[in-house]
């Protein structure tokens, strides 16, 4: 993320944000209220999750599901509705917190 | 070539001729016709446009913005209390610098209940960052409409517009229109350059972000600057059209017999055709005075109103909807375009003709007459109400 604020003249029209440019800002999850937990022993790698998380916070790796990008996971739980294994379970985000 | 048509057909001429990727709209009085027009284009294979009919004018707003973000050329229209319905979405529509057109049968606000003219709808969506062009007729209502595509997405702009015209004083009455050749209009109006199409999938984009006290501030003033291009746009497109169609359009406002004027009304809509009878009247028995119509709504026209009535010794500005516990919306904007002049007139403000209260000659002659008396004062004057 920039240091220096833009002025109004460099901002996109409409404030319309550049395709990946969340990432850029190091933090959008930190309000999250739950967290998912993968359970990779569960997981087919069918990557249902990783198609529907509105935040790109599927982390992939060759292909494959490798875990959750928390920094910008806000915690939707889309990715365990969609889940056919239930391979991935959401938990308080305190209890989260502390299981790790 | 000429033909007869009401407000309404005028208004949907142009939108078949400009034929927009998508209309969105909800039906109302006065403004039902043009989307029952629309919709019989479309039925008849006349337009390929997708036709959205809502379940109300928030979602006919929210289609628009939905599709214009996509890159879609999108036009709608609307009156009164669909309007209000549609001010939540059409703020987001600015906001987000989307070039949405639409037309606006100007009626009044409930309560209590009445389909008639006033200008509160126009006056309700002044803020929202909509540029707004009134109209004194169908011939306007048309010309403006075509305008206003251009205008509304232009590089600098991308912003909605409205064009305001009266509700049943123009828009149910026959007048004579003469509209372009549809491929003249076409080629005037030219193809819509799509910043951010959604189907272009290599440069994506969120649109209708969030922003923090960081960076609100900065978007909005950007959006500002919009609205205010728009008066630089709007005089270079009206001259194209102007010289295109043949009409005498030249800037923001128009002055009629205001040259050695003592005495003027400004007005915005179809009143300043009352007006004109009523000036051509006076003038023939030798007083002087003048009508101001006024195009361009917002952006506001300072400069060029403060010119236009430096000159004046008294001028009656003409509201016609109140803007309860103050004085008249354009009676203000007047007051602070003359508000740094050196030589300006004695201001009046009247309230007339709200709700479909008819406007005559008559009122607008005492209006001139009351003028004669014109001392500075910061009260509402009254057309044609009883006491």
């Amino acid at each position: 993320m920039a240091d220096e604020l833009k002025g109004w003249k460099d901002l996109p029209l409409g404030g319309v944000a550049p395709g990946g440019s969340a990432r850029e800002l190091q933090k959008t999850g930190s309000w999250r209220a739950q967290r998912p937990i993968w359970h990779e022993d569960k997981c087919i790698q069918c990557l249902q999750c990783w198609l529907h998380c509105p935040d790109d916070s599927i982390l992939i790796h060759s292909g494959k599901m490798t875990g959750i990008d928390y920094d910008h996971c806000k915690g939707c739980g889309l990715c365990a509705a969609i889940c056919p294994k239930d391979a991935l379970e959401m938990v308080p985000e305190r209890e989260g917190t502390c299981a790790k | 070539m000429r033909k007869v048509m009401t407000g309404h057909k005028a208004v949907a001429e142009a939108m078949r001729q400009i034929e927009p990727d998508v209309v969105a709209v909800y039906p109302i009085t006065p403004q039902s016709e043009i989307a029952e027009y629309y919709a019989q284009y479309v039925h008849d294979g006349v337009v390929h446009s997708e036709l959205v009919p809502v379940e109300s004018e928030h979602s006919a707003m929210s289609a628009c913005v939905g599709a214009a973000a996509a890159g879609a050329r999108v036009m709608t229209a609307t009156s009164s209390q669909g309007l209000a319905l549609m001010v939540e979405v059409l703020y987001i529509a600015a906001g987000m610098r989307l070039p949405i057109v639409m037309a606006l049968a100007n009626r009044s606000l409930s309560a209590p209940i009445n389909i008639h003219c006033d200008h509160a709808d126009a006056y309700l969506a002044r803020d929202a960052g909509a540029f707004q062009i009134f109209c004194e007729s169908a011939q306007e209502a048309y010309d403006y409409t075509l305008i206003a595509q251009r205008i509304a997405e232009h590089d600098k702009v991308r912003i909605p517009g409205i064009v305001n015209l009266d509700g049943f004083t123009l828009t149910h009455t026959s007048q004579v229109v003469e509209p372009l050749e549809d491929e003249a209009a076409k080629k005037f109006v030219g193809p819509l350059k799509a910043l951010y199409p959604l189907l272009d999938v290599d440069h994506p984009v969120s649109a209708g972000t969030f922003a923090m006290p960081d960076y609100y501030f900065e978007l909005k003033r950007a959006q500002a600057a919009a609205i205010e291009e728009v008066a630089n746009v709007f005089l270079k497109v009206q001259q194209d059209y102007a010289s295109l169609a043949g009409r005498r359009y030249a800037g923001f406002i128009e002055p009629y017999r205001m040259d050695d004027a003592e005495r003027a009304v400004v007005v915005m809509g179809s009143t300043a055709g009352t007006a004109k009878v009523a000036v051509d009247g006076l003038r023939k028995k030798g007083e002087k005075v003048g009508v101001l119509k006024v195009w361009l709504y917002r952006p506001f026209p300072y400069a060029e109103v403060a010119q236009a009535l430096a000159t004046v010794q008294a001028a009656a500005i003409l509201d016609r909807a109140f803007s309860f516990g103050a004085m008249g919306a354009l009676y203000s904007d007047v007051a602070a375009a003359l508000a740094h002049s050196e030589r300006r007139p004695t201001l009046a403000n009247y309230i007339y003709g709200l709700g479909g209260r008819d406007v005559t000659v008559d009122q607008i002659l005492q209006a001139f007459a009351e003028l004669k008396e014109a001392r500075p004062e910061t009260r509402l004057r009254y057309l044609g109400l009883r006491e």
